[in-house]
């Protein structure tokens, strides 16, 4: 349909973007960012040819560099916009662009109303040489405000391709802001691929008891009672948060360069796969995909019954 | 490269209005209202008259309605989900445990507010009287409000921009009648938004008595909380201190501690050291403070043997210290 609207800014530069799937909560810190960055490694390995990209567009509170290792990284400009860092080198098949390689000290605060926020999602948009990708992976601050809003009508050229997914933990403040985000979702006609639960359940690492940390459940019963699919549930893994804190990568962040910046990554990808969580993110990452692709298909034959 | 950072200074953040275009040079500025940017602008008449500073009109009213409240206390975090909301709320009874106290919780996070359900009041709603609306009521001695008394349905999404959010927390300071209040404990939503700048921009003239920062151990909250300590120091509000929250997680079963979020960097011991704030405590997980929370029921109460207690008090102790009470 609607040949015009793609033709913007942000609709020529996402022409060859077939997928983008919005990570979004309600809730702080149940897991937002960590899920985006595992399914847009799972997404990378999930073929040998396929492109991925994280757009952090948590402005006030970016965690992507930091979990991707990529701490400290310039963002460069070129005749044709900027450039984002590749996480994966010279292979660039796993792009990010955040506001927090755009800071000359990390430690600043960036401290933005509304309209400037909008502003730079805009540029993210429209500005960064995003090219080729199979999958760009948004991911969100917690709440449905400004930087969710801009999101959406900015990709409004672009709109066939948007899906979101829903991350919750189970406790009843978190379900109740999910809510709110389904509601979101909702209003502004966003197709859900699901809810992931994250950090449901704890396995003591002395006994092997499991302990509901943070209750668990929530998530799939939520799905259930609200007609969405329900992705899985991630337990609790203490591996996963010393790898996303990149703890090993600090020592050498000063010296980071884009040659260590590739050994870096290719370990990243390694050392999660030996993570519990990966394996079964793989089964979310593989659903995601199905639907995607079935998705595509059904858009193919409508595209091709209108033609 | 590219940095974020201009050649041209970047306006005070407390002298952007909530309704100001992107590029506003700030209302402190010498191009106050003159400014390419301010076309437009329905500050600009008042701005380039250059008499008012800050044109809100309702700054005199919350400094009226202020004037009652002795300790005004805010809670903050740069992450999400580190624990504010359940510290704001366990401030809140441990104030209110003595019943000469009058205490006051504000919600201002619009989004996602959950002190109504860590309160307990969450089917509760707000009532006007003439001297305004009224707050809801945990026990006599504890008022609260959030704007998840006013909607309709608990599922409701609240898709505001950043000025709404502002009148609304102008609202909540300006027309609900608090009453004389010892303290005003106010929870906020993570990160340096509107909401951030709005409640330190209402509140700057009466005063705020200081900041308390949560932070969780692991490296991606810490770096949050950084972030959040230097936006304190940007608009002049003091630290009163940092807790660290979920410190390590003692298995019911064999009574032995782990760590869920290590503390690859140090944790927040090592960061308030750091960035020369007061290290307030540390409070461990403790799966009952979460059931606690979706239950609306005092953990302080219900639990007072625990170390969490022990440490939620402790911390308490040192924040009434820090003010001086
Ligand atoms: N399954 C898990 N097990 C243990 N820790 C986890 C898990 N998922 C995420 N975490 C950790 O929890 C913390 C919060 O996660 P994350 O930063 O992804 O949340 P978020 O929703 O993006 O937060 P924010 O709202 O601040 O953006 C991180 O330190 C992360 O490593
Ligand atoms: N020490 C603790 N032990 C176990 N659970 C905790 C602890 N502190 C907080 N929680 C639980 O963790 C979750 C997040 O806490 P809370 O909602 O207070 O965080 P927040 O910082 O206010 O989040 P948001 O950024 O979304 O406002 C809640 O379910 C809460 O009950
Ligand atoms: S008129 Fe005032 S508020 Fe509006 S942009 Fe100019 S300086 Fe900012
Ligand atoms: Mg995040
Ligand atoms: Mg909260």
């Amino acid at each position: 349909m609607a040949a015009p609207a793609e033709d913007t800014p942000v609709g020529r530069r996402l022409k060859n973007v077939k997928n983008i799937i919005i990570v979004c909560s309600g809730k702080g810190g149940v897991g937002k960012s960590s899920v985006s960055t595992q399914l847009a490694l799972c997404l990378r390995a999930s073929s040998p040819t396929a492109r991925v990209a994280i757009l952090d567009v948590d402005l006030t509170g970016p965690s992507i560099p930091r979990m991707l290792g990529l701490d400290g990284h310039p963002v460069h400009q070129s005749s044709d916009g900027w450039v984002p860092v590749y996480a994966d080198g010279s292979e660039a098949r796993l792009a990010c662009m955040s506001v927090g390689f755009l800071l000359k000290k990390k430690e600043d605060s960036v401290v933005w109303r509304g309209p400037k926020k909008n502003a730079m999602i805009r540029q993210f948009l429209s500005d960064v040489r995003w090219g080729d990708l199979d999958y760009l992976v948004v991911d969100t601050p917690p709440g449905t405000s400004d930087e969710h809003l801009s999101l959406v009508e900015h990709l409004a050229p672009v709109h066939s391709r948007l899906s979101a997914v829903i991350v919750t933990t189970p406790q009843a403040v978190a379900l109740l802001d999910a809510l709110k985000c389904l509601s979101f979702t909702r209003a502004t006609s966003l197709p859900v691929l699901g809810v992931i639960e994250n950090m449901s359940g704890y396995v003591c690492p002395c006994c092997g008891e499991i302990s509901n940390v943070f209750s668990t459940g929530g998530g799939e019963a939520m799905a259930s009672r609200e007609g969405i699919p329900f992705l899985g549930s991630l337990p609790i893994d203490t591996e996963l948060v010393t790898l996303l804190d990149a703890s090993d990568v600090s020592k050498a962040e000063d010296t980071a360069s884009t040659s260590d910046g590739e050994v870096r990554s290719f370990r990243l990808l390694e050392n999660y796969e030996k993570t519990p969580t990966a394996s079964l993110f793989k089964t979310i990452a593989e659903q995601i995909t199905r639907t995607l692709a079935s998705r595509q298909s059904e858009g193919d034959v409508a595209i091709q019954q209108t033609a | 490269m590219i940095a974020l950072q201009q050649s041209t200074p970047a306006p005070d953040p407390l002298s952007v209005p909530s309704n100001a275009p992107e590029h506003c040079p700030g209302t402190e500025s010498e191009l106050a209202g003159k400014a390419d940017a301010c076309a437009g602008c329905a500050n600009q008449e008042i701005c380039a008259s250059g008499q008012s500073r800050g044109p809100d009109p309702a700054l005199p009213l919350v400094r009226a309605r202020m004037a009652s409240v002795k300790r005004k206390i805010l809670v903050l975090s740069g992450k999400g989900g580190v624990g504010k909301s359940t510290f704001t709320a366990q401030l809140g009874w441990a104030f209110a445990a003595d019943e000469q106290i009058q205490t006051g919780i504000m919600d201002v996070d619009i989004c996602g507010p959950s002190i109504p359900t860590i309160l307990g009041i969450a089917s509760e709603q707000v009532h006007a009287s003439s001297s305004g609306w009224s707050p809801v009521y945990v026990q006599d001695n504890l008022g609260v409000m959030s704007v998840g008394f006013m909607l309709p349905s608990a599922r409701d999404a609240v898709m505001w921009r950043g000025p709404k959010k502002n009148g609304l927390i102008s609202q909540f300071l300006k027309d609900v009648d608090w009453g004389t209040l010892d303290y005003l404990v106010v929870d906020t939503p993570p990160g340096t938004s509107d909401e951030h700048l709005s409640i330190v921009q209402y509140l700057k003239e009466s005063g705020i008595d200081g900041a308390v920062v949560i932070t969780t151990p692991q490296e991606v909250a810490l770096q949050d909380v950084r972030r959040e300590i230097d936006f304190c120091r940007k608009v002049g509000i003091r630290v009163l201190g940092l807790v660290e929250n979920m410190s390590g997680f003692v298995c019911p079963n064999c009574k032995t501690e782990s760590q869920i979020f290590k503390p690859s960097t140090g944790g927040g011991r090592k960061l308030a050291q750091d960035m020369d704030v007061e290290f307030l405590g540390a409070v461990p997980l403790d799966p009952r403070i979460g059931k606690s929370a979706d239950y609306g029921i005092s953990f302080l109460d219900e639990y007072p043997d625990s170390p969490a207690t022990t440490a939620y008090l402790d911390i308490i102790e040192k924040i009434k210290e820090q003010l001086g009470d």
